[in-house]
């Protein structure tokens, strides 16, 4: 299996990074190196083998539903792009 | 009394608990002699003028019953530090102050640390070799135009190059072990839930593990002992009894039954790496250890492995900087140009590689074929390690396939350079914990390292047979200072 251009195109527009020609081309080399190690995969059967989903064998913990820290919004503000004192500001999104 | 900054944890704070030296001085030491290696690039971060007061702060009413009492420590940046710049070693960071501290760091300070800096680091902590840090590549203090290994690059150079005492990094692949072998130092990745993750930068959430980088094993002990902790904050932190890892730390692994797997006898690995495995197996059989040939069979599909599991983890880790609450901003002319911009722009080309290949195995159709399998995989590579565990107490192989290469060696091939982490990654997929010492040199007299492997929380065990190990290999890692300025 090969990734081809328009694939570069596709996966970069998924993933929100936006690249040129020539980066696409760069990548596309690089992303069909490391499928290619990837594909050794295939060689195992693994038709009976259950995928792990946790690697630490513990279930996750319930907790009360509790406030634990307030008056916070001056320091989840504080590293914000754009200075506002109230909210995070972004380019117009309704028209 | 030797040179400062030599000295041990261990010594450092015999010294100050016996009042022969202060926090201030050690603290001074440690600067002046930073000051003076700017060439090795291995602080993005200094906090030099807050350490000096801090450590005033200790001397004017010390307290000798903490476990680092008055000592400087850098960090590496992929930790938050309240107030104190943290960058993950990336331009979408570069901005960032954190308004909160990692447990992990937070249990450093809350022991008397002081906090000396942050630590270069590959970006997101995504590399071999430091070279994808925003920040630029770090210098081996082994030697000139080398690369310290990486991800936890800067933790690896500073603790070598006597910059700070030990340090923490943090292990997804490899990135403590393998810097730890390149640099003549020790380097352990802690069992997955020893100590927490809260605070720390995300990379793959399953494999992340932060962990101490020191000059030997009784640091080393020493150090997780005070960073290991049970966490409310994260939710895969796991709530057991953590040993005193530093009383308990013994010589005596008589009878202990340590494994020697087939499948790390790789392709073209140098001559030296082979003997130097053969002599650490002989160390252990004159320290009573019973040496037993064990199989891992899926030991070549680990990074295969690796290389599906850890990108799809970090491309949705990483959809987080989009520009809006934090970090680095490129202008768009609506959202969506915003976000793209900024992530084309703030993301190096390595980041932005493993967000693609993340995208592409978690994507419609492609899922089943390549997360789903690997997952199935990992099971296998874990079954490999239980399967050996209920025959051996513990696993020695080498830490690395090679030592320190040259900077810019690997750069071009993305799959060579991964190759770096051919015998650390199956650890992290399996999350056990696992040491790596410097065991011996090639023939360029470049630091090589040996790997103990243990179970799921027994790192006591691997740190006693580290401990025993270091004692006869007797490793000397005499660095030039070459690159010292006035």
């Amino acid at each position: 299996m090969s990734i081809d251009l328009k694939t570069v195109k596709h996966i970069s527009k998924l993933a929100r990074i936006s690249i040129d020609d020539e980066k696409a081309n760069k990548l596309k080399g690089d992303l069909n190196n490391i499928f290619e190690f990837i594909e050794k995969l295939n060689e195992l059967n693994t038709d009976n083998v259950q995928a792990l989903t946790s690697i630490a064998e513990t279930t996750l913990r319930f907790r009360k539903d509790e406030i634990k820290s307030e008056n916070i919004r001056e320091k989840i503000l504080k590293n914000s792009p754009e200075e506002n004192k109230d909210f995070f500001v972004v380019p117009k999104v309704v028209e | 009394m030797s040179d400062i900054t030599s000295q041990s944890l261990f010594e450092l704070t015999s010294n100050i608990k016996e009042k022969k030296l202060s926090s201030g001085e050690i603290t001074k030491a440690f600067i002046d002699r930073a000051e003076k290696s700017k060439k090795l690039n291995v602080y993005v971060t200094d906090n030099f003028e807050k350490a000096i007061d801090q450590s005033k702060k200790f001397d004017s009413n010390p307290n000798f019953d903490l476990k680092l009492p008055g000592i400087p420590i850098a960090v590496k940046d992929l930790f938050c530090t309240n107030g104190v710049r943290t960058t993950a070693g990336s331009k979408i960071l570069n901005n960032f102050v954190p308004t909160y501290e990692s447990t992990v760091t937070q249990n450093l300070w809350s022991q008397g640390a002081i906090l000396l800096g942050k630590l270069n680091c590959d970006e997101f902590a995504m590399g071999s070799s430091n070279e994808t840090s925003f920040f630029g590549n770090v210098q081996n203090p082994v030697g000139e135009n080398l690369v310290p290994g990486g991800s936890s690059g800067g933790s690896s150079a500073a603790v070598a190059a006597n910059l700070t005492p030990v340090t923490i990094g943090t292990d997804t692949g490899g990135s403590i072990r393998q810097p730890a072998s390149f640099t003549g130092t020790v380097g352990l990745k802690p069992t997955y839930g020893s100590c927490s993750r809260y605070g720390i930068v995300a990379f793959a959430s399953s494999l992340d593990q932060a962990g101490p980088m020191t000059k030997n094993v009784r640091d080393c002990s020493m150090l997780l002992e005070v960073i290991s902790s049970f966490d409310q904050k994260d939710s895969t932190s796991i709530d057991y009894k953590r040993n005193s890892y530093s009383k308990e730390l013994s010589k005596d692994i008589k009878g202990k039954k340590i494994g020697i797997p087939k499948e790390y006898r790789v392709d073209n690995m140098p001559d030296e790496i082979e003997q130097l495995w053969k002599n650490g197996i002989s160390y252990a059989k004159d320290c009573g250890a019973e040496i037993i040939d064990i199989s891992l069979p899926h030991t070549n599909y680990a990074l295969p492995t690796y290389y599906i599991v850890a990108p799809a983890e970090a491309s949705s880790n990483l959809a987080r900087y989009d520009g809006v609450k934090y970090g680095f901003r490129s202008p768009g002319q609506n959202l969506i140009e915003m976000y793209e911009k900024t992530r084309s722009e703030g993301f190096g080309d390595e980041v932005k590689r493993r967000i693609m290949i993340g995208t592409y195995v978690l994507s419609s159709g492609y899922y089943d074929a390549y997360y789903l399998k690997a997952q199935k995989v990992r099971q296998l590579i874990k079954k490999d390690f239980d399967d050996a565990f209920s025959k051996v107490d513990a696993i020695l192989t080498p830490s690395t396939p090679s030592s320190a290469f040259k900077i810019g060696e690997k750069t071009n091939d993305p799959v060579s350079m991964y190759l770096n982490d051919i015998f650390t990654v199956p650890i992290n997929l399996a999350g056990l914990p696992g040491i790596s010492i410097p065991a011996g040199k090639d023939k360029n007299n470049y630091p090589l390292g040996l790997q103990v492997i243990g179970k799921p929380f027994d790192e006591q065990n691997i740190l006693n047979i580290s401990y025993a190990l270091e004692d006869k290999i007797n490793f000397k890692n005499d660095i030039s200072d070459w690159w010292l300025s006035e």
